[in-house]
């Protein structure tokens, strides 16, 4: 336990200790998110380098950049590396870490030293994963089906699912850690419904976590000994089922979507409503339907199986449990757009993402429509709608999401404002190049092409073309925020402790915060977003 | 003993927000273990429904005595636990010694008898993958596969509750737990139990199929 | 103006509704849509921060608002369900008159069997017209048969049989893709569906065929593999007749009953114990691993021309 001195208190969490030890030793959940925050933009640019590598071959039908060995490798890797190393941790340890237990008004999450645990099994996970995909790769698609995966892809499978073994834990620590800070450790007043929606969404996202990825591990752990031992458990040319791999797989991977999305819904939440200036609208239900959604979640993952041989009845139970999951997110997108009413809105550049993430979401959410519509699906699976759909969902959702809330909480977290003009400008140059790039996906799709091909008939390349110009302007997009939030770092820590004059017990402490957050516990007397009390006394 | 104070990490308020945080965060962990074994036990629904034949083929190769055995030690040890739960609650750290040894003791007895199992099992040429020579109905191999990779899974947990109970033991010569504080041995003694109730699961899943026609 | 297209060829009879039920979820979809960008639009200037628009009566809280846009997509959602269910069904149900063409995937070709005897290595040739059959089924990974001109797909697994159906509306040639992600060459498996004219299909059918009909290559094989020993219509003792069999409901002996299809059919050949007919000792061998998928279908193509549940009178039920 650290004595808190007079000197202390001056100092933020940034400044109370040098040197590598103090940082790769700490327990602070501050620090541990700002180590999160640079893992996680490793295998972001990681996996964005897959991604350019794929568009600059599919700018013309033949294969001419790389051969099918290579491209397998890059939508696998992309896959791989995207969804399991930056967008599942990317909300929940970073801004979740940095931000849940200040919400609550904690010193730190409940269990720090498993929380620093998870970042270190992450980072092994994450090397592990590094050193297969150097040492050869792997081409099976990030879904693994059985029996390519385990009877004759001969790339580097085991070594890969040992990495994401691995790194479940580390999700697991992350989901319990946040569950038990959300309930045992809320400030003296704060209610749960007077929880900030950040909290709900990542107390639902936790539940998902802790509940969908013990079956990821065990299924991966199953495909491993199948592939070890070449026994057969999936594999029917052994005895195996192909269709239980299936159904195992998606258990995990379809709620999964929601643990990469829900906590996006939590930031937009907190931005409309501070740039509104405005109470959010329907508080319980935006609640409720982030917990129906984690709980529907679960229960629609043979939606993605529906040519895949299993019964026409259970097509149809999972197809009308998919179109459920539509009413919350209805739900949520109306309550913000209502928010805005009578609001006060003030356009800077969280708002900006927000706003995107509200239009992009709502495509994704309603092509998810087109998906759930059984005859619809035949058609759509496992093609380039299906490729656009959840591009929409998971980089125009919850990425658009992540990169609002670091906007929102840099100044909090680092102290320091970044060039407000450039950071404008890119937020609408991704909303261009994300448009751009991934709306002729969805003609490309129902066109008929399928995913996972580096070759492609003729008739496909002006869009295909189209998807790639796109995707320079996206880049861009990403490229430009690394430079002026790193260029912030050289600037005076001037931000104070309330730059947006926002509420929430996190706004109370000085930016960076101290190590402790609170030097005295702080008492909520009111409901969340209580802007308008706020503007009425002059706030 | 030591005061309590000391007890409190930073980040709670008190001792009693502290032990309730540490009970919800063992109850979650068991939630997802809970989900980890149910991957397994739905993959053996769906195969003991599908070949419910080969299922009472291979269960004719297990040794349905051991298995008893290993229940009732898995049982015994349960009760030593609790009853170290029950000698800390009274302030007894000499009895709480003794019956974390016991546990330990027991719970090595599980595995030695299930280490005795799987070298029949070997020598028997019953491991898939490894020695595998059994005739009998299609699928048959599938029975072995989940019984070695579910009782294998749970042997780990075994070994992982033996070195839990173990830091206790050295928590406890070292005079850490009192009435007012013994939180890790009661956490402990869940995660204990929770081993325990899936090996009730998995003995008459894997031994008794048989009887049950 | 544009050299390229935007839509897909509708080929097949089901392609129209398919296309219908699409352009029904662009409309939802454009209607909802437009409410949200006009909604934040108009909210964003009219309430833009220096604007001087009102402020007051600003509520937080509207019950029938909410329970309208929760309502009101539910009763859509549920309208759209409802059709895409009872299409995805009839996608699932072949008529009656189909005629049936058998289908291995493998990495990476698809290799075609037409029951007269034609073979084709990634082309399809049908008639239009004509409702087809596709009984599928693959030697190494999981495939997908996709025709995006006639809106279907359905993946091709090892180890058992999946079907799918489809009648060609119009004559031309149309892309068939591997849809399921299957190895090094995925791209590459893919071919052609050439539909025809009735007269032009016939004449290809004759003109191209090299081999006798299935139903005689499986012929040949029923007795190469000793079949004809036990499953002939005078020796009944050890195995039951086949005549008749196929389409009919059989009995076994647990109890339940099982209609004889063609997944049945490979079952019985590859795991005979599995469903034991009533009244009939396990006295068959297996033949997993004696015949390739193509011999299978021969077969199963053999008994089928011993003829359905219409001459089961006169089947012996034991």
């Amino acid at each position: 336990m650290k004595t808190v001195n007079e000197d202390a208190l001056q100092k933020n969490y940034i400044t109370a200790a040098y040197g590598i030890r103090s940082w790769l030793l700490t327990r602070d959940h501050k620090r541990i998110a700002l180590l999160y925050l640079i893992s996680i933009t490793l295998f972001f640019f990681i996996g964005g380098f897959f991604a350019v590598l794929m568009r600059l071959e599919l700018m013309t039908p033949q294969g001419d950049l790389v051969s099918a060995e290579t491209y397998n490798r890059l939508f696998t890797m992309h896959g791989v590396a995207m969804i399991f190393f930056f967008l599942v941790p990317s909300i929940p340890a970073v801004l979740g870490n940095f931000l849940l237990p200040m919400m609550l008004g904690a010193r730190d999450l409940a269990f720090p030293r498993l929380n620093l645990l998870s970042w270190y099994l992450y980072m092994v996970g994450g090397a592990y994963t590094l050193y297969a995909m150097v040492t050869g790769g792997i081409d099976t698609g990030w879904t693994f089906y059985t029996p390519y995966s385990t009877g004759y892809s001969t790339t580097n499978v085991v070594p890969v699912v040992v990495g994401i073994f691995i790194l479940g834990f580390s999700s697991i620590l992350t989901g319990l850690n946040f569950i038990v800070t959300t309930h045992k450790m809320r400030a003296p007043g704060l209610t749960w419904f007077r929880l900030p929606l950040f909290v709900w969404s990542q107390y639902a996202t936790s539940v998902i976590i802790l509940l969908a990825t013990p079956v990821l591990a065990i299924t991966l752990a199953l495909l491993g000994v199948e592939r070890i031992f070449r026994v057969g458990i999936f594999d029917p040319a052994l005895g195996g089922d192909p269709i239980l791999f299936q159904h195992m797989f998606w258990f995990y991977s379809h709620p999964a979507v929601y643990i990469m999305v829900l906590p996006s819904m939590g930031v937009v939440s907190e931005l409309v409503t501070c740039f509104a200036r405005r109470r959010i609208f329907g508080y319980r239900f935006m609640a409720f339907a982030v917990m129906a959604i984690a709980v529907l979640g679960f229960l629609v993952w043979g939606h993605h199986m529906f040519v895949s041989g299993q019964s026409v009845y259970a097509g149809m139970a999972f197809s009308a449990l998919s179109f459920f999951v539509a009413i919350p997110s209805a739900i949520k997108v109306f309550n913000w757009t209502a928010t805005l009413h009578k609001g006060r809105i003030e356009f800077r550049t969280p708002v900006l993402y927000a706003f995107g993430f509200i239009g992009l979401f709502t495509i994704g959410g309603l092509t998810g429509l087109f998906l759930a519509t059984l005859a619809v699906n035949v058609h759509l699976t496992d093609t380039y709608f299906v490729v656009a759909h959840f591009h929409y969902i998971m980089v125009g959702g919850a990425v658009m999401g992540y990169l609002g809330g670091i906007h929102y909480w840099w100044p909090k977290m680092t102290g320091r404002m970044y060039h407000e003009g450039w950071a404008k400008f890119s937020a609408l140059i991704l909303f261009v190049g994300f448009n751009l790039t991934f709306f002729p996906q969805f003609i490309l799709g129902y066109l008929g092409m399928p995913r996972r091909y580096y070759i492609y008939p003729e008739e496909f390349q002006v869009l295909n073309v189209l998807s790639t110009a796109g995707a320079s302007i996206l880049g861009l997009g990403y490229i430009i925020p690394m430079i002026y939030l790193l260029w912030s770092l050289r600037k005076p820590r001037t931000a104070g402790p309330n730059p947006w004059n926002a509420v929430g017990l996190e706004w109370l402490t000085p930016s960076p915060p101290p190590t402790h957050n609170f030097d005295k516990t702080p008492v909520v007397t009111e409901e969340p977003y209580a802007y308008e009390e706020k503007s009425a006394h002059g706030g | 003993m030591a005061d309590n104070h000391s007890r409190v990490a930073h980040q709670f308020d008190d001792l009693a927000q502290q032990q309730e945080a540490s009970n919800l965060g063992m109850w979650a962990f068991l939630a997802t273990e809970v989900l980890f074994f149910g991957g397994m036990f739905a993959a053996y629904a769906v195969y003991r429904s599908l070949y419910y034949d080969a299922f009472v083929a291979g269960s004719q190769h297990m040794d349905v005595l051991l298995g008893a055995v290993n229940t009732a030690v898995l049982l015994l040890s349960s009760l030593t636990v609790a009853l170290g739960v029950h000698a800390v609650q009274r302030g007894n750290n000499g009895a709480l010694t003794r019956y974390l040894l016991m546990t330990i003791a027991l719970g090595a007895t599980f595995l030695v008898i299930k280490g005795f199992e799987y070298s029949h099992k070997y020598a028997e040429g019953l491991i898939p993958g490894v020695r595998f020579a059994l005739e009998g109905p299609d699928h048959v191999e599938l029975y072995f596969i989940l019984y070695f990779v579910m009782t294998g899974f749970h042997a780990l947990h075994m070994i992982v509750g033996i070195g839990i109970m173990t830091a206790m033991i050295i928590l406890t010569r070292k005079g850490r737990f009192s009435p007012e504080y013994y939180n890790p041995i009661e956490v402990s003694g869940l995660y204990w139990h929770f081993v325990d109730i899936v090996w009730i699961f998995l003995y008459p899943l894997f031994y008794l199929i048989q009887v049950h026609p | 103006m544009w050299d390229f297209p935007l839509l897909p060829e509708a080929a097949s009879s089901t392609a129209a509704e398919v296309d219908a039920l699409f352009w029904i979820l662009i409309g939802v979809a454009s209607v909802f849509g437009g409410i949200i960008t006009a909604g934040l639009v108009y909210f964003n200037i009219r309430y833009r921060k220096n604007s001087k628009a009102s402020r007051a009566g600003a509520v937080s809280e509207h019950l029938p608002l909410e329970l309208l846009w929760s309502i009101v997509p539910l009763v859509i959602s549920a309208g759209i369900f409802g059709w895409g269910a009872k299409l995805y069904f009839d996608m699932h149900v072949p008529p009656e008159n189909a005629r049936e063409v058998y289908v291995v995937g493998k990495q990476w070709m698809w290799k075609i069997q037409h029951p007269q005897g034609n073979r084709e290595i990634n082309e399809l040739h049908v008639p239009v017209g004509v409702p087809i059959k596709l009984v599928m089924t693959s030697q190494d990974v999981i495939h997908s048969f996709f025709v995006p001109a006639f809106r279907i797909k359905q993946d091709v697994l090892p180890g058992r049989y999946t079907t799918t159906w489809f009648e060609a509306t119009k004559p031309g040639e149309y892309h068939l893709f591997c849809a399921e992600y299957c190895g090094t060459s995925h791209a590459s498996m893919k071919g052609r569906v050439v539909v025809m004219k009735q007269e032009e299909f016939e004449r290809w059918l004759a003109g191209s065929r090299q081999e006798e009909s299935m139903t005689a290559s499986g012929d040949q094989l029923f007795r190469q593999f000793g079949c004809v020993t036990c499953h002939s219509q005078t020796s009944q003792e050890r195995g039951p007749s086949l005549h008749g069999l196929f389409g009919s409901t059989v009995r076994l002996a647990d109890g339940s009953t099982v209609t004889a299809d063609e997944r049945y059919i490979r079952e019985s050949i590859l795991n005979p114990g599995a469903a034991l007919v009533a009244g009939y000792k396990p006295l068959m061998p297996t033949y997993a691993g004696q015949m390739s998928q193509e011999q299978l279908f021969q077969i199963i193509e053999y008994v089928k021309s011993l003829g359905g549940p219409q001459i089961a009178g006169e089947r012996r039920n034991p």
